[in-house]
């Protein structure tokens, strides 16, 4: 009786231990990854490498400028294009999506949220590459169909924090349902709109695979719509598997600005999370009480 | 009660008609987007259209792919695809499982946020960097220790022939697996959050160390959920470009052994971008397009099976 007690005290012990273990193993590429992308690429960081534009193998002041500001013009148009069309996505959901057709949208949208980015590429190749060629603005237009599922879904999620009293208060006074909409649903909701923004622009910045297909990789400074771009993660791709010390060097540098962007915009929406929950006591309510407006 | 004046109808009919307005607008954007999921299907398969004449089914089930002879099939880019990702599935569902269960049975409270938040910036690194990382850091453990290692104790089996070179389909894998942790961890975690505390405490109250109500209450209450958050991982693996790009060797072979280079459909494309033209560029199309039946029938999947849990996947960083 006795043993049999302590067997099963020990197994308890070494699952939970397991289970620390698991937790432990994952953490380990994590941290390795940080510590690599600062040990290798800070080296590689000084002013000419910021600025300058990327040229070949030996050439003195080979750097990343143009590349850190392709992905800039990237990032900048992909929001320009995704995120009216993801918030007002968000919206039509949250606000008006009581019925078969918005929850067609909302399965879609789920789908395509984790949807592999290199067919978006190839979606976006086929529509636009194929009449002007690689381009800016193809690109851009692949990394705005990644960002539309994520800010619809974040934008839903945030309008749902809304409390019912405001959408009631409202209307009781005679607003109309849009200036509703507008005016008290989403200017409550805007802080989720910003996480739900900030989270999207930092998944993007990341993407390489849909850029191989469309903005290509241009080693001089190109900003025009219709001409290939550079951008960070294509520089750090072409470049890995470069034979020349320098060139690697340059992807490792290259890494640790990406990299550097992309966790503290995970960071800063972490924060802004936090914050809002704090403010917000997070009612979980059913679809169909949330929206009791549309009943 | 006054009687509503004229002036004040045609206000309401005017607010009324701008409800409308606004109303019909978001729908149609919202509808522009489902547009958009299925314009990206018939263009696609519009591009494929060559390829799809030319090989017809031949092209899922031949090994030949030759720029040479102008012969272009996909099987074994779907076999490298299913290798690498059966290798993502069995290296990181169980430790994706063992970390849901830490943060959400045994992790004193203080710790679960800021642990969590730390496994999910695991799908905040872009992609392109773990390859990087994978190239230059992991690989060196590979050839040194790992490899030869598996190679002594597995080599009798097909799965570990060949040389430990550190670039192959078990370094794709291992890096799947780690950019699986994520996605498989947070929707694990949330459907064993979602169970009743009722059940534990039923366990707890017979007797049971919370090992077995984990076991019992626990874990066959949210085996739904965690086979959901297997199907989902497994749709990122598929879907997976550049990490799986620049550690798989871009070989475009059949071979059971994880030690041997291979390519993925995705690394195909990828790869051979920029060279491609005429038939060839119409078979990678035709490649995207059944990744794309691929990657929509496991999200189908796994959104019927989870639910809105699927909420819980890390929308962070990332990039595929």
């Amino acid at each position: 009786m006795r043993s049999y007690r302590s067997r099963r005290k020990w197994k308890n012990r070494i699952a939970s231990l397991l289970a620390l273990v698991c937790v432990l193993v994952a953490l380990v590429p994590l941290v390795s990854i940080l510590m690599e992308v600062v040990s290798r690429g800070a080296p590689a960081i000084d002013w000419a490498f910021l600025t300058e534009r990327t040229k070949s193998s030996g050439a003195p002041d080979s750097g990343i400028g143009n590349a850190i500001l392709g992905s800039l013009l990237l990032v900048m148009w992909a929001s320009l294009i995704g995120l009216p069309f993801g918030i007002l996505t968000g919206v039509y959901v949250s606000e008006y999506g009581d019925n078969w057709f918005g929850r067609t949208v909302r399965f879609f949208n789920d789908i395509l949220a984790n949807f592999p980015s290199v067919v978006i590429g190839l979606f976006a190749y086929s529509l636009i590459v194929t009449v002007i060629g690689f381009s800016l603005i193809s690109g851009a237009f692949a990394l705005a169909i990644i960002m539309i599922p994520i800010v619809a879904n974040t934008t839903e999620d945030a309008l749902r924090m809304v409390p019912n009293s405001l959408r009631e208060a409202s209307l009781a006074l005679g607003v109309s349902r849009w200036r509703t909409v507008l005016k008290v649903i989403i200017s409550n909701g805007r802080s989720g709109l910003v996480t739900g923004a900030l989270l999207a622009i930092a998944r993007v910045a990341g993407e390489t695979a849909p850029l191989i297909l469309t903005s290509f990789g241009n080693n001089f400074w190109e900003t025009g719509l219709t001409e290939p771009v550079a951008a960070l993660p294509l520089v750090i791709f072409r470049n890995a598997m470069s034979p020349y010390a320098d060139l690697q060097e340059q992807a490792w540098g290259a890494a640790l600005v990406l990299i550097t962007m992309v966790l503290s915009l995970n960071v800063v929406v972490r924060l802004l999370t936090r914050k809002r929950m704090k403010l917000y006591k997070v009612v979980k309510k059913t679809w169909k009480e949330r929206l009791s407006l549309s009943v | 009660m006054m009687r509503p004046t004229r002036k004040h109808g045609s206000r309401r009919s005017r607010a009324s008609l701008e409800d409308k307005l606004f109303k019909y607008s978001v729908m149609g954007i919202a509808a522009l987007v489902l547009a958009l999921l299925w314009s990206l299907v018939v263009k696609l398969v519009f591009d494929a259209q060559t390829s799809i004449e030319t090989f017809g089914i031949d092209f899922l089930t031949s090994t030949i792919w030759d720029p040479n002879r102008d012969l272009y099939t996909a099987l074994p880019f779907i076999f490298g695809t299913l290798m690498t990702s059966a290798v993502a599935i069995v290296i990181g569902v169980p430790i994706s499982i063992g970390i849901a269960i830490y943060l959400s049975e045994l992790a004193p409270a203080w710790i679960r946020e800021p642990l969590s938040f730390l496994i999910e910036l695991l799908a905040a690194v872009p992609s392109v960097i773990y390859g990087l990382w994978a190239i230059y850091t992991l690989r060196p453990v590979l050839t040194g220790s790992v490899e030869p290692f598996l190679m002594d104790a597995l080599g009798w089996t097909p799965f570990f022939e060949g040389a430990a070179f550190g670039i192959d389909k078990l370094a794709s894998g291992i890096i799947l697996a780690v950019m699986i942790i994520p996605t498989v961890a947070s929707v694990s975690k949330e459907s064993m959050m979602a169970v009743p505390d009722s059940q534990r405490e039923a366990a707890l109250s017979l007797g049971a160390t919370k090992y077995e109500s984990t076991r019992m209450a626990v874990l066959s209450y949210a085996r739904s959920g965690i086979f959901g958050a297997t199907i989902l991982g497994l749709g990122r693996a598929v879907g997976e470009t550049m990490a799986v790009t620049m550690t798989i060797g871009n070989a475009n072979i059949i071979s059971w052994s994880l030690l041997d280079p291979g390519q993925t459909m995705a690394s195909v494309i990828a790869n051979n971008w920029g060279e491609a033209d005429g038939l060839m560029l119409s078979s990678l199309i035709e490649i995207g397009v059944v990744l794309f039946i691929v990657a929509l029938l496991i999200n189908v999947c796994a959104r019927l099976m989870v639910g809105r849990v699927m909420k819980a996947v890390p929308m962070t960083g990332g990039g595929l």
